[in-house]
C-alpha cells in the first residue's frame, strides 16, 4: 500500500505555518512570571502538531527541532521548570528555525543548518538545566502514580536489546479485523509482526524492531486514531497469545512493589544517566497529550496505568473482563490513582481537542482563484439583473404586477449574494498585525529600546489582494517607527517621557476606504531638517509650505539622509518604495508629525480591488467613470471664474484656488456638443496632491462599478485605467485620474507645470 | 525578397485547413476557422479616444471586454455602415478574444493544399505577408488572411508593443 504522500504536502505545510503563527502569537503575549496553563498548553499542542504532521511526511529535521523544542516545554507545562524570558526566547528562535525548515521543504530556500544545529543545543541545554530539578519535585507531586518508577525498568529494557531491536506490543482499540491485517502488513515492513488477540477482543500486534515508537504511531496513524493505541515495549522476544490480564498481574505487582521505594530510585536514575531525561520528558509530555500508556517503553508502568484507563473508560460498556477488574482493585493504591489520573488527562486531552476540531469545522480552505470566479460570476449576474430591471421598467406595471414583484425580489436576492461573495475575501488586518509584535520586539531588543506594541482595530477587514500588498510597506513602516521613530530609554528620560515608547499600529474604515496608521511617540519629524535636506538635493521647496508637504518630501526617490544625523536619519530610506507601492494599490499615504511628541503615518486605501466607488460622467455619447474618492467636488463654473493664461490654457478659480482645466473631450478627441465649460460641469480631482478639474457634459450618477481590466484582451489606453459594464450592458471606461492630470498638465501649459516637471518625469517613468 | 520568403513559409505552415470565408465590399476573405469563437452581430460599441479609426472600441461580451475592429476601415473596402446584417466575428486568438467587424460572413469550406496559390507582391492598405493565399472557388478569389498575425502585428495597435 503505497500513497504519493506528495499531494498531501500543501495541506502540512499550510497547517504547519498556520500553527507556526498562532505558536508565535501566543508566546509573545505570554505572561512570564505567570503563564497561562491553556496557553502553555496550546502552544505545546502547536509544537506536538507539527511534530506529529513532519514525522509523517518524513520531515525529520523538523521532528527532530519540535521534539526538543516538546520536551522543554512540557516540563514548563507541568511546571517542573519555571518560564523565564530565555525560554521564551528559545522557543521564538525554534520557531524561526521550523518556519526556514518548512520554507526549505516548500519552496526549497536555503536551509541554515548551523542556525539549526544551535537552536537545537540552546533548546537541550535549557532542557537539561532543567531536567536535574525535575526528578526532585516529580515524586513529590506525583508519588502515587507509578510513573516514578519508570526509570528502573527502563533499565531492565536497555540491557538485553543491546543491538536496537525491540520488541512492542502494540495493543489495537476496536478495529475490524481487515485493518488489523493491514496494519500487521505495513508494521511488517519494519520488522517482525504477529497478532493475537486479547481477551476482550481487541488485537494485540507484537512487533519486533529496530524502528522508534514514533514509526510505529506514524504507520498506525493511518488506519487508527494514535490517541487510541497503547504500544509497549517488551524487554524479551515477542510474546504470542499471552493473557494480557495475567501479563498485566504481574506487571502491576512489580509497579507496587517498585513504588514503595519511590525516592530511592528516582536518585537512581540520576546516576545511572542513561541520557534518559530527554526522553523522560517525552515520555511525560506525550502522556499528558494522552498518550500516556503508548509512549512508555516501561511494560510494568504501562500495564498498570493501561488498566486504570480501561477501568475508567470501558467500564460502563462492561467490555473490560473480570479479570482484569480483579487484578485493578488489587493494586490499589496504583490503579485507582492511575485511573483518576487517567481521567483527568483524559478530560483534558477532550476538552483541549475541543476547541481546535470546531474551529477547524468552522472554516474551509478554498483556492484563491476558485473565489475569484465566484465573484466574476456574481459581477456577471449583477449586471444581467440590472438589465431585466431595466426592460421590467419599460413593461405596463398593472399587466405585469407579478412579474415586476419577482424581479423586485431578485434584485434583493442578488444584492445579498454579491455582497457575501464579496465578504469571502475579505480578510481581518490581524492577519498583517499579528506577525509585527514579533518584529517589533527583536528590534527594540537590538536596538536597546523599549517598545510597548499597540494594535487597534485588528479586526477590521480588507481585501485579501490588498492584505498581502500592505504587507510590504507596512512592515517598512513599523521598522523605521522603532528603528527612528522612538528614541533610546535615556533620551526618552530627558525629554521627559516614559522610558519605553509606544509604537500603535491601527485600522478603521472610514468612508469607503480604510486606513491603516502607523503611530509612534518618537522624536517626530524635524521640519527644518527635511527642508535642509531638500534643499540641498535639488527639491523644489520654499519655507512657505505646508507641513504635510515638506513631510511628504521624504517620499522623494533618492531622499537618503543617511548622512543626516539624529532625529530624521533613514526616515527616507526607501520610503519612495513605500509611497509607489501605496499609490499602485490605489491608495495614498499622509505624514502628520510634532517634534518631540512623535509621528503618525495614515495610509488610505480602498476597501476591495475588485469594486469600485465611481461618479460616472457622459461627454457625448459616452459614459466614462471618475473613482469617487478623487473626486474633491464637482461645480457649474460662472463665466467669470474662467481664466486663461497666454489667451491657451484656461483655469477655474476656486475659493481662492486656480485649478488647471482639463477638457475631456479635447483629451479624448471625443465629439460634444458642450464646449464651454460654463454649460458643462466641472469635476474637481485630487490626486498625489495635484488638483484639476475635468471637464464633462453632465453627471450621470453615482453607483459602484465591477473593475475589469482592459489589458486582457486589449491594451493599456492613456487616462483609462480599466473598463466596467454598465446596468444596460454597455461598457465604460474607468479614468485614470493621475494620468489624466500628467495628461493635462504636459497639454495645457498651466503655470506651475515647471516646478512639478520633476515629478512628472518620474510618473511617467514609473508608468512606462 | 524577404516578403517572398514569408509567404513561402507561412503558406508552407498553415495554408490547408478548413476556412471561414466572409466578405468586405466586393472581395470575399478567408480565415481559419479554428481561430473563430462565435459569430454575433453588431453592437453599440464603447469608443476609445486616441486610437485609429478602425478599432471601432470595446464591447461586453459576456462581462468580458472585448475590442472590435472594424476591418472595413482597416482595409479600405465597402461602405461602412452597421445595421443588422452587420456581423461581428469574435476570434480567440491564444486566448486574447477580439471581434472583427466584416459586411457578411458566407461559407465554410475546406481547402486543399493545390487549391492554394501564391501571392505576388503588391501595394496595398495591408502587407502582403498576412496574406497567407488566395484561393480558386467556382470563378470567385478567396484571400486567406492570416488572422492571427495581423490582429497581433504593431499595425493593428490592438496590443501593447513587445518592449512596453
Amino acid at each position: 500500500m503505497t500513497i504519493d504522500m506528495s499531494q498531501f504536502y500543501e495541506v502540512f505545510f499550510d497547517e504547519a505555518e498556520e500553527l507556526l503563527a498562532e505558536a508565535e502569537r501566543l508566546l509573545l503575549g505570554i505572561n512570564i512570571a505567570n503563564p497561562d496553563n491553556e496557553e502553555l498548553n496550546a502552544i505545546f499542542r502547536a509544537a506536538h502538531s507539527i511534530k506529529g504532521g513532519a514525522a509523517t511526511f518524513g520531515f525529520m529535521d523538523m521532528t527532530e527541532i519540535t521534539h526538543v523544542l516538546e520536551n522543554l516545554l512540557d516540563k514548563i507545562r507541568k511546571h517542573e521548570m519555571a518560564l523565564t524570558a530565555e525560554h521564551v526566547d528559545a522557543f521564538l528562535a525554534a520557531k524561526d528555525v521550523l518556519k526556514m525548515e518548512l520554507d526549505g521543504h516548500r519552496l526549497a530556500t536555503e536551509v541554515d543548518e548551523e542556525q539549526v544545529a544551535d537552536v537545537k543545543m540552546m533548546l537541550k541545554q535549557l532542557s537539561e538545566a532543567g531536567a536535574v530539578s525535575a526528578p526532585v519535585v516529580a515524586p513529590v507531586a506525583t508519588a502515587p502514580t507509578p510513573q516514578p518508577a519508570e526509570p528502573i525498568v527502563k533499565e531492565s529494557i536497555e540491557t538485553p536489546t543491546p543491538d536496537g531491536m525491540s520488541c512492542f506490543n502494540i495493543v489495537m482499540p476496536d478495529i475490524t479485523e481487515k485493518d488489523v491485517e493491514n496494519l500487521q502488513e505495513e508494521l511488517g515492513l519494519l520488522g517482525d509482526a504477529t497478532v493475537s488477540k486479547q481477551a476482550d477482543g481487541r488485537f494485540v500486534i507484537s512487533l519486533t524492531t529496530d524502528s522508534s515508537q514514533d514509526d510505529i504511531v506514524s504507520i498506525c496513524s493511518f488506519i487508527v486514531d494514535p490517541d487510541d493505541l497503547v504500544i509497549t515495549l517488551k524487554s524479551d522476544s515477542p510474546v504470542v497469545g499471552t493473557s494480557p490480564a495475567q501479563e498485566a498481574t504481574s506487571e502491576l505487582a512489580i509497579a507496587v512493589e517498585t513504588q514503595v521505594d519511590t525516592s530511592n530510585k528516582v536518585l537512581v536514575q540520576e546516576e545511572v544517566g542513561y541520557g534518559l531525561f530527554e526522553e523522560e520528558g517525552k515520555e511525560k509530555q506525550e502522556e499528558g497529550y494522552g498518550f500516556f500508556a503508548p509512549f512508555q517503553p516501561h511494560p510494568d508502568a504501562v500495564k498498570s496505568n493501561l488498566i486504570g484507563d480501561d477501568t475508567a473508560l470501558t467500564l460502563a460498556n462492561s467490555g473490560t473482563t473480570s479479570a482484569q477488574l480483579a487484578t485493578a482493585v488489587k493494586a490499589e493504591v496504583a490503579a485507582t490513582t492511575a485511573s483518576q489520573d487517567a481521567d483527568r488527562r483524559n478530560a483534558g486531552r477532550r476538552e483541549a481537542d475541543k476547541a481546535p476540531a470546531s474551529a477547524e469545522a468552522s472554516s474551509i480552505r478554498v483556492g484563491v482563484e476558485k473565489v475569484d470566479q465566484l465573484i466574476n460570476l456574481v459581477g456577471e449576474l449583477v449586471i444581467t439583473q440590472a438589465m431585466i430591471e431595466q426592460r421590467i421598467s419599460m413593461l405596463d406595471p398593472v399587466h405585469n404586477e407579478a412579474l415586476i414583484n419577482s424581479v423586485g425580489q431578485l434584485t434583493r436576492n442578488t444584492r445579498d449574494l454579491q455582497e457575501s461573495v464579496m465578504s469571502i475575501r475579505m480578510m481581518p488586518m490581524d492577519f498583517v498585525f499579528s506577525r509585527f509584535p514579533r518584529m517589533v520586539r527583536d528590534l527594540a531588543a537590538k536596538l536597546n529600546k523599549k517598545v510597548d506594541f499597540v494594535t487597534v482595530g485588528a479586526t477590521t477587514e480588507l481585501d485579501k489582494g490588498l492584505i498581502e500588498r500592505i504587507v510590504d510597506p507596512l512592515t517598512h513602516l513599523v521598522r523605521n517607527s522603532v528603528d527612528h521613530g522612538i528614541e533610546i530609554p535615556e533620551n526618552r528620560r530627558k525629554a521627559g517621557k516614559s522610558e519605553s515608547g509606544t509604537l500603535t499600529l491601527s485600522a478603521a474604515h472610514k468612508g469607503g476606504s480604510i486606513v491603516i496608521e502607523v503611530t509612534d511617540d518618537g522624536a517626530g519629524l524635524n521640519r527644518d531638517r527635511i527642508l535642509a535636506k531638500a534643499q540641498s538635493n535639488g527639491l523644489p521647496v520654499s519655507e512657505n509650505m505646508t507641513d504635510g508637504e515638506v513631510f511628504s518630501l521624504i517620499f522623494a526617490p533618492g531622499f537618503s539622509t543617511a548622512e543626516v544625523v539624529t532625529d530624521v536619519s533613514g526616515r527616507g530610506v526607501g520610503m519612495d518604495v513605500v509611497k509607489r507601492n501605496i499609490t499602485a494599490m490605489g491608495g495614498s499615504v499622509e505624514i502628520r508629525s510634532a517634534l518631540g511628541f512623535g509621528t503618525t503615518i495614515s495610509i488610505a486605501l480602498p476597501l476591495t480591488l475588485a469594486i469600485l466607488d465611481g461618479m460616472s460622467v457622459s461627454l457625448g455619447d459616452s459614459v466614462y467613470v471618475i473613482p469617487l474618492n478623487l473626486i474633491v467636488e464637482t461645480l457649474q463654473p460662472r463665466a467669470e471664474d474662467i481664466k486663461t493664461v497666454t489667451g491657451e490654457g484656461r483655469m477655474v478659480h476656486v475659493r481662492g484656488e486656480y485649478l488647471p482645466i482639463i477638457a475631456l473631450h479635447s483629451l479624448f478627441n471625443h465629439k460634444t456638443d458642450i464646449t464651454d465649460p460654463t454649460q458643462g460641469v466641472l469635476v474637481l480631482l485630487e490626486s498625489d496632491g495635484k488638483k484639476s478639474a475635468l471637464f464633462v457634459d453632465r453627471l450621470v450618477g453615482q453607483q459602484q462599478v465591477v473593475i475589469k481590466s482592459l489589458e486582457t484582451n486589449f491594451k493599456k489606453i492613456p487616462g483609462v485605467s480599466g473598463a466596467t459594464i454598465m446596468g444596460d450592458g454597455s461598457v465604460a471606461l474607468i479614468l485614470d485620474v493621475a494620468a489624466l492630470i500628467q495628461m493635462g498638465q504636459t497639454t495645457n501649459y498651466i503655470t506651475g507645470a515647471a516646478s512639478f516637471s520633476n515629478q512628472n518625469n518620474q510618473h511617467m517613468q514609473s508608468n512606462a | 525578397m524577404s516578403t517572398d520568403n514569408l509567404v513561402s513559409s507561412s503558406k508552407a505552415k498553415s495554408a490547408e485547413g478548413e476556412y471561414l470565408t466572409f466578405v468586405l465590399g466586393a472581395e470575399e476573405y478567408g480565415l481559419e476557422i479554428l481561430k473563430v469563437q462565435e459569430i454575433r452581430g453588431y453592437d453599440a460599441v464603447t469608443q476609445i479616444a486616441n486610437t485609429p479609426e478602425f478599432i471601432k472600441g470595446v464591447v461586453n461580451l459576456r462581462g468580458k471586454i472585448v475590442p472590435i475592429v472594424d476591418l472595413r476601415i482597416k482595409f479600405n473596402l465597402g461602405k461602412v455602415e452597421y445595421n443588422e446584417f452587420t456581423v461581428v466575428i469574435i476570434l480567440n486568438l491564444h486566448g486574447r478574444v477580439v471581434g472583427i467587424v466584416v459586411d457578411g460572413v458566407s461559407d465554410v469550406i475546406a481547402l486543399k493544399e493545390e487549391q492554394i496559390r501564391d501571392v505576388p507582391s503588391l501595394v496595398t492598405s495591408i502587407d502582403t505577408k498576412y496574406i497567407v493565399g488566395l484561393a480558386t472557388l467556382d470563378q470567385r478569389m478567396l484571400i486567406l488572411v492570416d488572422i492571427e498575425q495581423l490582429m497581433t502585428s504593431q499595425e493593428m495597435a490592438l496590443v501593447d508593443a513587445v518592449a512596453a
